[in-house]
């Protein structure tokens, strides 16, 4: 596999980041970022996820040195501070929602930049590019002018930019945001392989859930200028620290129950329970509601919509009381709207916030 | 796909033809009348006039060898590079003073900032006289420079009737309409792509070089072109400076005036329009192709 030895050849270093009390109020007084200290591993994709002003891009900048955090914030790269070093000094590699490339020059040009900076001879440099552009199956457009190149092509373009340099991390601001649905798949899994191969630290902003999931090592949620969650996937999604990490992962459920005495009341059922007493409410996943029979059900209700989804039917269940829970049935479910069903709940799989 | 099928013939059913509108034949009728009081305006103000002085300059003794005679003038021909030099220094020293301060404008903001643009942009308003006037007030015999140059014992510094006042009168008139432009692509700048060079390493002058200036490089080539235009053309200012350099429109209007010399005037005239005009042609072409090249 060529693939595979010059994802060797160009393995970088996997330097930590850590920042430290990093809060970033703007001129003019608003609070962008609460100080906020996160360690991100060396080698590590971490992806900061959250809704649209939450500060994910703020966050970046100040990992780039484009913007200094507010006095008493520290940046550190591996042991190095470089609070005080402006980006053209901190080595890092940045990708761009807009890409960014230089309209001016082509393609091997545009990735060549980097380097000419760096004063490397004319040959070596060539041969870098080169193998940069192979990388990234690239090859063929060298000498293409920017305009000339698709969106996905112009962010490959940009990846590979960032990358000749051998940064020491690699910062993406919603790097597939600009493309199609499809493309973004097919980039998002070329971006996966290449942040694997090569081992670099790399920071990676977007709001897209899906992305972050397949994407991350863990995965930073944010909400208003501070950090909701730090986690794998997994424990975000299974494990949300809060109601708003839970609403914006996915969809949940919340239904509502009592628990007393080690015994848990949820519609006419009462459950074993050893979670917290009292008034509960309860998160429940879609997959993590089944469906059954009158006899051993938990909870009726009404079908209010299904929606066929494929490989499974996608139910909104109106209960007796409570808001509406979503379910999945199987894709060749026959059920339908006015249909009465009956819905079974695993209390090991139910989250409960007081 | 739709589109494709509506532009193939259809074999299966009957041609439709085409809708016939009604008085189609009178369309192009129709578009000459329109036409037409622009075209009787721009005969009667511009075809005319120009070729009439076309064949004035050609209409004195020498007939048309006149276009050569004229410069073969030693006066003419000094007048001719004079002027020249003058635009071109005029126009590279009014683009760098332009780009740095229209730069500087559009990045910083600070209490005042508006008026500061205001005034710069001021000397709009002003005719090539006034400005003149200023330049004396400036540097002139009574100026203010050569009363503090003599105040501090350096002798009186007058620079107003030479050379120097007119380049000077010429920048201060230039800059207000190149900054404007310059501050208009300013504003258009993708802050991305410097970002971008900053963190391939780029110093502040590298991205200066490498990613600014090849931005603004149509704006500023169109905006030099127009400036190098108004400085071949500007008379009101070298006129109230009386000065002792003979710029081309100064020479045109003495062999008009003076000497009565017409055809040599119109010859000079056409001339000096037909240089301005390959600039400006140039100029449009090389910002074509360096915009097409930025796509
Ligand atoms: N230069 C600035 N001056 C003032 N306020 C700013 C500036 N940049 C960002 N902000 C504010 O800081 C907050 C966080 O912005 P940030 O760009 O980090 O959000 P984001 O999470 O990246 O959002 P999005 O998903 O929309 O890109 C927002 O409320 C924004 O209005
Ligand atoms: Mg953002």
């Amino acid at each position: 596999m060529p693939d595979s030895v010059m994802q060797n050849s160009f393995h970088l270093d996997a330097v930590p980041i850590r920042l430290e009390r990093c809060g970033k109020t703007f001129a003019g007084g608003a609070r962008a970022l609460e100080p906020l200290d996160l360690t991100i591993r060396g080698g590590e994709t971490i992806v900061f996820l959250g809704p649209s002003g939450c500060g994910k891009t703020t966050t970046l900048r100040i990992i780039a040195g484009l913007e200094s955090p507010d006095p008493g914030g520290r940046v550190l790269f591996g042991e190095e501070d470089v609070t005080a070093l402006p980006i053209e000094r901190r080595n890092v590699g940045m990708v761009f929602q807009s890409y960014a490339l230089f309209p001016n020059m082509t393609v091997a040009e545009n990735v060549a930049y980097g380097l000419k900076v760096r004063k490397i001879a004319r040959a070596d440099r060539g041969r870098r590019v080169e193998e940069m552009l192979d990388l990234m199956h690239l090859g063929e457009f060298a000498g293409r002018r920017i305009d000339q190149l698709s969106g996905g092509q112009r962010q490959r373009v940009a990846l590979a930019r960032a990358l000749v340099v051998r940064p020491r991390v690699l910062l993406l601001d919603e790097p597939l945001t600009a493309l199609d649905a499809k493309l973004r798949d097919s980039l998002r899994l070329e971006i996966d392989r290449l942040l694997r191969g090569l081992g670099i630290t790399a920071v990676y902003v977007t709001h897209d859930q899906g992305e972050a999931m397949a994407l991350g090592d863990r995965i930073v949620v944010m909400a208003k200028g501070r950090v909701a969650q730090v986690g794998t996937p997994r424990e975000i999604y299974y494990q949300p620290a809060d109601g708003f990490v839970a609403d914006f992962i996915g969809t949940m459920n919340r239904l509502g129950g009592m628990a007393r005495g080690g015994t848990l009341s949820i519609g006419s059922a009462t459950l074993p329970w050893s979670g917290p007493e009292g008034a509960v409410e309860l998160l429940v996943r879609p997959e993590d509601l089944a469906l059954a029979g009158e006899a051993d059900g938990h909870l009726g209700g009404t079908v209010a919509a299904a929606v066929f989804l494929g490989d499974r039917t996608r139910l909104v269940v109106e209960p007796a009381d409570g808001p509406a829970l979503t379910v999945d049935a199987a894709g060749r479910s026959e059920l339908g709207r006015g249909d009465r069903v009956w819905l079974r709940v695993d209390p090991a799989r139910v989250l409960a916030v007081p | 796909m739709s589109a494709c099928a509506q532009d193939a013939p259809l074999p299966h059913r009957p041609a439709a033809r085409p809708p016939v509108r009604p008085g189609w034949a009178g369309e192009p009728l129709r578009l000459a009348a329109l036409l037409a009081p622009a075209a009787v305006v721009f005969a009667a103000f511009f075809l005319l006039p120009l070729v009439r002085l076309i064949l004035i300059g050609a209409g004195g003794t020498a007939g048309w060898s006149a276009y050569l005679t004229t410069l073969a003038d030693p006066g003419h021909l000094d007048s001719l590079i004079s002027t020249l030099a003058l635009s071109a220094g005029v126009t590279l020293v009014t683009l760098a003073v332009s780009t740095v301060a229209g730069l500087f404008l559009v990045r910083n903001r600070f209490p005042g900032h508006a008026l500061l643009v205001a005034l710069l942009t001021f000397p709009l308003a002003f005719p090539g006289v006034v400005i003149g006037f200023m330049v004396i007030m400036l540097a002139g015999r009574q100026g203010l420079i050569g009363t503090i140059t003599q105040a501090l014992g350096a002798g009186k510094l007058v620079f107003a009737y030479s050379m120097a006042g007119l380049f000077l009168g010429y920048v201060y008139f230039s800059i207000p309409r190149v900054i404007l432009t310059v501050m208009a692509a300013a504003e258009k700048l993708d802050p991305r792509l410097e970002e971008a060079a900053r963190s391939l390493g780029a110093s502040s002058w590298r991205v200066v070089a490498d990613v600014i200036l090849p931005a603004l490089k149509p704006a500023l080539i169109s905006a030099g072109a127009l400036c190098f235009a108004t400085s071949m053309g500007a008379f009101g200012t070298a006129f109230t400076l009386a000065t002792r350099i003979n710029v081309l429109p100064m020479t045109i209007y003495t062999e008009f005036t003076l000497q009565a010399n017409i055809a040599a005037a119109a010859a000079l005239s056409v001339l000096l329009g037909l240089i301005t005009w390959a600039a400006l042609a140039v100029a449009r072409s090389v910002a074509g192709t360096s915009v097409a090249a930025a796509g």
